[in-house]
C-alpha cells in the first residue's frame, strides 16, 4: 500500500510539475497575474508531493518491505537502522528521488523565501525550476521508478554494500546533492533574466545566497566523500582524480567562480552576460555530473550498476537543456546592457583574473574527465587519465589563482595601486618564503613543488588575516576593537575564513602528499616498528562480533620517546550480506599529522600484514574544507541577504532625507 | 588625457580577450603535454604479447593497466609476507604481475582485477595498484570486453 501512495505521489508531482512548467510561463507572457501567482502555491505543493514520495520510499526501507524491488535489492532486515534509511539514498532509484525531492525544495523556498521578487520574474523562475523537476521526474517514472513490486517476495534482501555502511557516507550523497541541485536555482535565475531580456544589481542580490548555499553544501559534501575514502578504503588516499569525483568537483569550481563574478554583478553592475553563462555551465556540469556518475560511460572506481537507457535519457535531457539554455543564450545575451568600466588592477580585474583561472580549470578537469570516453570513440582504446595529467595541469592553474587570492580581496574597485597593495601584504610575503625555507631545512630540501605549495598555504592565509586586520582596522589599538569585530559584516567574515580555509587545506595537501612516511610489513606480536617519530608495537589481533559482520581487531599501542600517546584499533571486518571484506583504518589525527594503521591478511609465516602511515597535517585539508564552509555560511546569514532589509534601509535613507536638519 | 566610455571600454575588451587567449594558449599546452605522457593504456595479456614490439606503443617502457581474471591457484605470498605474485589470464595470454601492498578486499581467484604498473621483462608486470571495485559481482567493463574480444567471456550476455 505504501508503494502505491507514493508511485501515486511520484506521478501527481509530475502533474503539478507540467503545470507549473507551463502555466506561469503563459501568464508571465501574457500579463496574466492570475496565471503567474498560480506559481507559488504550485511549487509548494509539487514539493510536498515529493516529499510524501521520498516518505513512503523512506518507510518502505525502515519496515524493510521485501515486496518492493528496490528495497530487496539494496537493504538487509538485520542492517542499523541509520544505515537502512541511508540506504534509501544508496541506489540509484531512491537517489533520483531524492534528487527531485531537493530539486522541488529548492523551488518551494524559491516560492515562500522569494516575497521580495518581481512576481512575473519570480513566476518565471519557478517554471524552469519546474521544468528540470519534470525531466527528472519524467527520467523516475519512466527508466527508475523505484516503488515497482517483487514476486514472489524473497524472505530477505540483498544488503547494502559495506563500504556505504557508514556514517560519512551516510550524508555525503544529501549534501552532494544538495550542492548540485541547488545551483539549479541560479541556472533558472539566469534562463529567467535571459528571458526578460534584463540583468541588474538586484538580479545578483537575489542569486547570490542561493549560490552561496549551493556552494556551502557541495563544499562540505565533496569535504565528507574524500573523508571516507580516507578512512573507509584502507590505504589513505583522499582524492583520485576520479571520474566522480571530478563530477562533484567541476560544479564546485565553475560554482566557485560564479559566485565571484556575481559579486561584480551586484556591486559594479559588469560582468552581467559572463555571469549569466556561469549560471548556465554551472549547473550543466551538475548534470554532465549526473550523467557520468549513473550512464557508467566512464570506467570509474564508483562503479554503479548502470544501464545503457539511463544514459540515454540523462544525455537527452543534458543536451536539452544545455542546448536550450545557450541557444537561448545566443539570442537574448547580446541585449544586455554593458556595465560599468574598470582599470585591469581592480577588484573588479582581480575577479575576472579569479573567473579565467577557475574557468580554465574546470576545462582541463573536464577534458581529463572525458578524455577516456574520447580515446574510445576515436581510436577505440581504453585508457583513463590519472593524477600525474592533474598535476601537470590543474595544479599550475592553481599557483596564479593562490598569489591573485591574497591580493585580490584588498584592491579598490574601479582602479588601483599594484605597488601600494603589494607593500600592504609585505609581512605575508616574508612569512611564506621563510617558512619555505625553514622546511626545505627541516625536511633536506624537498620536492620543489612542495615547498611552492607550503609558501602558497602560509601566503594565502596571511594575506587573509592582512584583510581581517585591515577591515577591523587593528592598528587604531585595542580601545574599541571588540566591537569593531563584532561588527564586521558577515560577508568580509566568509570572504576572510573562505581563503584562509583554503590556505589550511592547501598546506594540508601538501604536506600529506609529500613527506608521507609508510611502513608495510608483517609484524609479530610484541614486535615494535617507528614511524613518523612514534613507536608502533603490535599487540596482536582479537576476534570482534559486530552487528552485521564479525571483524578481528589489531592492537598498537603507540608511544612516542618511551611515553605512552596513543592506542590504534584497526579492524578488518567480514560481512555476510552480501559477503565482502572491509578494512577500518585506525586514525588517530594530532594537530601535525595523522597516525594511521591497518591490519591485513595472516601471513603464512606468523603474525599479520600491517601498514602504517604517519601523515603530516592530512586533517588540515578538512579542516580548511571545514573552514570553507563556515565562512560561507557566516556570509549567507549576512544581514544584507535578509528578507526586505535592503527595501527597509532604503526606506529609512529616504526618511532621513526627508527630515529636515535639527 | 581624457578617453571616450566606448574607447576605453573598447580597450578593455581587448585586454580581456588577448588575457583570455594567452591563458588558454597556455593551458592547452599543458594539457596536450599532459596527455602525451600521463594517458594510462588499458590492455589485456594477450594484447600485451601480441604487441610488445609494436614500437608506437612503447609497452616496455610506458605505465599501462593489465586487466583479466587472476588464474586459479596462482596466488602466492612471497616470503616478506607483504609481496603477492599472481596470474593474470585472458584465456588467450597470461602474464606473472606482482605486488607489494595490501590487495583490495575484493581480490579473489577467478575473478576479474585491474593492475597497474610496468612491465619487468616480457612475462613480470611489477604492479603499483591493484584497483578495487566496490561490489563483489562487479567485472570491470575493461575485463569484460577483453574477455569478449579473446573468446572466453562466460558472464551475461548484457553487461550489467
Amino acid at each position: 500500500m505504501i508503494a502505491e501512495i507514493g508511485h501515486y505521489a511520484l506521478v501527481l508531482a509530475l502533474a503539478l510539475a507540467l503545470l507549473l512548467a507551463t502555466l506561469p510561463m503563459i501568464g508571465a507572457a501574457r500579463n496574466d497575474t492570475l496565471l503567474m501567482a498560480a506559481a507559488r502555491p504550485l511549487a509548494v505543493g509539487l514539493a510536498a508531493f515529493v516529499l510524501l514520495a521520498f516518505g513512503c520510499l523512506t518507510t518502505l526501507y525502515v519496515v524493510s518491505d521485501f515486496s518492493v524491488v528496490n528495497v530487496a535489492s539494496n537493504s538487509h532486515s538485520a542492517k542499523p537502522l541509520l544505515y537502512k534509511i541511508s540506504g534509501v539514498w544508496g541506489n540509484h532509484e531512491g537517489s533520483l528521488v531524492l534528487w527531485v525531492f531537493i530539486l522541488a525544495l529548492f523551488g518551494a523556498s524559491v516560492a515562500l523565501l522569494g516575497g521580495n521578487l518581481p512576481a512575473r520574474f519570480r513566476a518565471r523562475v519557478l517554471s524552469v525550476q519546474a521544468m528540470i523537476a519534470l525531466g527528472f521526474l519524467l527520467f523516475t517514472l519512466l527508466t527508475s521508478n523505484p516503488f515497482l513490486r517483487l514476486d514472489p517476495v524473497p524472505a530477505n534482501g540483498a544488503g547494502l554494500n559495506p563500504l556505504l555502511q557508514d556514517p560519512g557516507l551516510a550524508f555525503h550523497p544529501p549534501f552532494l546533492y544538495l550542492g548540485y541541485v541547488g545551483f539549479s536555482v541560479a541556472f533558472s535565475f539566469a534562463v529567467a533574466a535571459l528571458i526578460e531580456g534584463r540583468v541588474d544589481p538586484a538580479w545578483a542580490r537575489w542569486v547570490r545566497p542561493w549560490t552561496l548555499a549551493a556552494w556551502i553544501a557541495l563544499t562540505f559534501g565533496i569535504a565528507l566523500g574524500s573523508w571516507w575514502a580516507y578512512y573507509e578504503l584502507g590505504w589513505g588516499g583522499w582524492w583520485f582524480w576520479d571520474p566522480v569525483e571530478n563530477a562533484s568537483f567541476m560544479p564546485w569550481l565553475a560554482g566557485t567562480a560564479l559566485l565571484h563574478s556575481a559579486i561584480v554583478v551586484e556591486k559594479r553592475d559588469t560582468l552581467k552576460s559572463w555571469t549569466i553563462l556561469l549560471a548556465i555551465l554551472t549547473f550543466s556540469l551538475s548534470l554532465l555530473g549526473t550523467f557520468i556518475v549513473r550512464s557508467g560511460v566512464i570506467t570509474s572506481v564508483h562503479a554503479f550498476a548502470s544501464d545503457p537507457a539511463r544514459g540515454v535519457f540523462i544525455l537527452a535531457f543534458l543536451v536539452l537543456v544545455v542546448g536550450g539554455s545557450l541557444a537561448l543564450y545566443a539570442v537574448r545575451a547580446p541585449m544586455l546592457r554593458p556595465g560599468g568600466l574598470f582599470q585591469p588592477v581592480s577588484r573588479e580585474g582581480a575577479l575576472v583574473v579569479n573567473n579565467v583561472l577557475l574557468a580554465v580549470a574546470t576545462g582541463t578537469v573536464l577534458l581529463g574527465t572525458l578524455y577516456p570516453l574520447i580515446e574510445d570513440v576515436v581510436s577505440g582504446q581504453k585508457g583513463s587519465v590519472g593524477p600525474p595529467y592533474y598535476a601537470l595541469t590543474f595544479v599550475p592553474l592553481m599557483i596564479p589563482l593562490i598569489v591573485a587570492m591574497g591580493i585580490g580581496p584588498l584592491l579598490k574597485w574601479k582602479r588601483d595601486e599594484l605597488g601600494a597593495v603589494l607593500r600592504r601584504v609585505w609581512l605575508a610575503f616574508v612569512l611564506a618564503l621563510g617558512v619555505a625555507v625553514v622546511v626545505a631545512y627541516l625536511q633536506d630540501g624537498g620536492p620543489v613543488m612542495a615547498l611552492v605549495g607550503v609558501a602558497l598555504g602560509v601566503w594565502l592565509i596571511i594575506a587573509s588575516l592582512v584583510k581581517w586586520a585591515e577591515q577591523v582596522r587593528l592598528t587604531d589599538g585595542l580601545a574599541g576593537l571588540g566591537r569593531r569585530i563584532r561588527r564586521l559584516r558577515g560577508g568580509v567574515w566568509g570572504m576572510v575564513l573562505a581563503h584562509l580555509g583554503l590556505g589550511v587545506a592547501v598546506l594540508g595537501m601538501t604536506a600529506s602528499t609529500a613527506w608521507e612516511e609508510a611502513v608495510l610489513q608483517v609484524m609479530a606480536p610484541g614486535e615494535t616498528v617507528s614511524v613518523g617519530g612514534y613507536d608502533f608495537t603490535f599487540e596482536g589481533v582479537t576476534p570482534l562480533p559486530g552487528p552485521n559482520y564479525t571483524a578481528v581487531t589489531g592492537r598498537f599501542l603507540v608511544s612516542r620517546a618511551g611515553r605512552p600517546f596513543a592506542v590504534l584499533d584497526p579492524e578488518t571486518r567480514y560481512y555476510a550480506e552480501p559477503p565482502m571484506t572491509t578494512t577500518e583504518a585506525a586514525i588517530r589525527p594530532t594537530l601535525w599529522g595523522d597516525l594511521y594503521a591497518v591490519v591485513g591478511e595472516e601471513a603464512r609465516t606468523g603474525g599479520w600484514a600491517v601498514r602504517i602511515y604517519f601523515k603530516p597535517l592530512q586533517h588540515w585539508i578538512w579542516w580548511g574544507a571545514a573552514i570553507m564552509g563556515f565562512g560561507g555560511l557566516l556570509s549567507l546569514f549576512d544581514r544584507r541577504w535578509r528578507v526586505g532589509v535592503a527595501a527597509r534601509a532604503r526606506a529609512r535613507e529616504s526618511e532621513t532625507i526627508g527630515v529636515p536638519a535639527t | 588625457m581624457a578617453v571616450s566610455p566606448a574607447r576605453l571600454r573598447k580597450r578593455r575588451r581587448l585586454l580581456l580577450t588577448v588575457g583570455g587567449v594567452v591563458v588558454l594558449g597556455i593551458a592547452a599546452a599543458l594539457v596536450l603535454n599532459a596527455f602525451r605522457d600521463s594517458v594510462v593504456f588499458f590492455y589485456s595479456p594477450s594484447e600485451v604479447q601480441a604487441r610488445l614490439d609494436d614500437p608506437s606503443l612503447k609497452l616496455a617502457d610506458r605505465r599501462f593497466r593489465l586487466g583479466g581474471l587472476v588464474a586459479e591457484d596462482s596466488v602466492v605470498t612471497l616470503d616478506d609476507g607483504v609481496t603477492t605474485e599472481f596470474t593474470v589470464t585472458d584465456g588467450a595470454g597470461e602474464i606473472r604481475v606482482r605486488f607489494t601492498g595490501m590487495l583490495p578486499a575484493l581480490f579473489r581467484e577467478g575473478q576479474g582485477v585491474v593492475a597497474e604498473g610496468r612491465l619487468e621483462g616480457a612475462n613480470l608486470f611489477i604492479a603499483e595498484d591493484v584497483l578495487a571495485k566496490h561490489d563483489e559481482n562487479y567485472m570491470p567493463p575493461e575485463v569484460a570486453e577483453a574477455l569478449k574480444k579473446s573468446g572466453h567471456w562466460e558472464g551475461p550476455e548484457a553487461a550489467q
